[in-house]
């Protein structure tokens, strides 16, 4: 299975996924935003960081490079590209997944470990997953999930919520939510579940010497899915 | 020629920093603000000289970059 990460200035998560995507059997190739052309991927995977420092909203001048029409069209003839933190941000500046990212509701940024609780497997990123709820790592001051309320319609109606924010157990309640996102919402699809965007970085959780392995678990189920 | 852009967020969308902002006004002695919301302005100097059509490129700038428009609303102003 060959991947592609690809790097904007002010990425830092670049290397993290490269790691993980290696550690489970991805070719990855490491993919620079001023390049045109998308190597041949089976997956692309838009990074967490801080992509030309947050200016004027996080991820909207990523969004523009000149790598991301590549993505696009990639993503909307069927291809799976998947955006961590920084990475959803810049898919919601990119239309590519619905809604916006706000800044935390209690204006903190937030770094320590959530549980999510998986809404929907009928994708290839969370199909014969057996847990329904997984541990990872957030990291972020922008992560405050907002949609109108047409918007959020839809993305009920289709099944788009992805992951929610939820305790140990699978409880989704407010005292759960880290940012204040609608719904608890962690992570969304867009219509056809190829692109997913979630603030949480699975990419933190591969090692047990580090972390948990909710991760590993995610990265082995995500390229047995692929095959 | 100059044109002026002023971003404000849409009326539903929380403005935890406009909230700050009113509560250090109020505990600063400023007891008659009813609510503050906090936006962006820019100042674009464009080498068009036709005002209408300056204004036009300018709101497709809005559109595509400097508003993102789930959240935000724009309004262009002139200028002298």
């Amino acid at each position: 299975m060959k991947s592609s990460v690809i790097t904007f200035p002010g990425s830092n998560c670049d290397r993290d996924i490269n790691v993980a995507l290696k550690k489970f059997g991805f070719k990855n190739k490491m993919v620079w935003h001023a390049d045109v052309e998308l190597p041949k991927s089976d997956l692309v995977v838009l990074p967490g960081g801080f992509s030309y420092g947050d200016y004027l909203r996080c991820g909207s001048m990523a969004s523009k490079s000149k790598i991301m029409q590549s993505v696009i069209n990639f993503a909307n003839s069927g291809g799976m590209v998947m955006g961590i933190c920084n990475g959803f941000q810049i898919l919601v500046e990119s239309g590519l997944v619905p809604g916006v990212l706000l800044r935390n509701k209690y204006l903190e940024f937030i770094c320590k470990n959530v549980f999510v609780k998986i809404n929907n497997k009928q994708n290839k990123y969370f199909k014969n997953v057996d847990n329904e709820v997984l541990e990872f790592h957030i990291a972020h001051n922008e992560g405050n999930y907002f949609c109108s309320n047409d918007q959020l319609k839809e993305i009920e109606d289709n099944n788009q919520i992805a992951i929610k924010y939820c305790d140990e157990n699978g409880k989704i309640e407010d005292q759960f939510n880290p940012n204040g996102s609608i719904k608890n919402i962690a992570g969304i699809f867009n219509k056809e579940k190829n692109v997913l965007g979630m603030m949480p970085h699975p990419e933190r959780m591969i090692d047990t010497s580090l972390s948990g392995e909710d991760g590993s678990l995610f990265f082995k189920n995500l390229i047995n899915n692929l095959k | 020629m100059k044109i002026s852009v002023i971003i404000t967020l849409k009326k539903d969308v929380l403005d935890p920093q406009g909230k700050v902002i009113h509560q250090t006004l109020d505990g600063m002695g400023f007891n008659d603000v009813n609510e503050v919301r906090q936006g962006k302005y820019f100042e674009i100097d464009t080498k068009e000289t036709d005002n209408d059509k300056a204004k036009a490129k300018v709101e497709e700038m809005c559109k595509k970059l400097l508003a993102n428009l789930v959240i935000e609303n724009y309004k262009i102003i002139d200028q002298k």
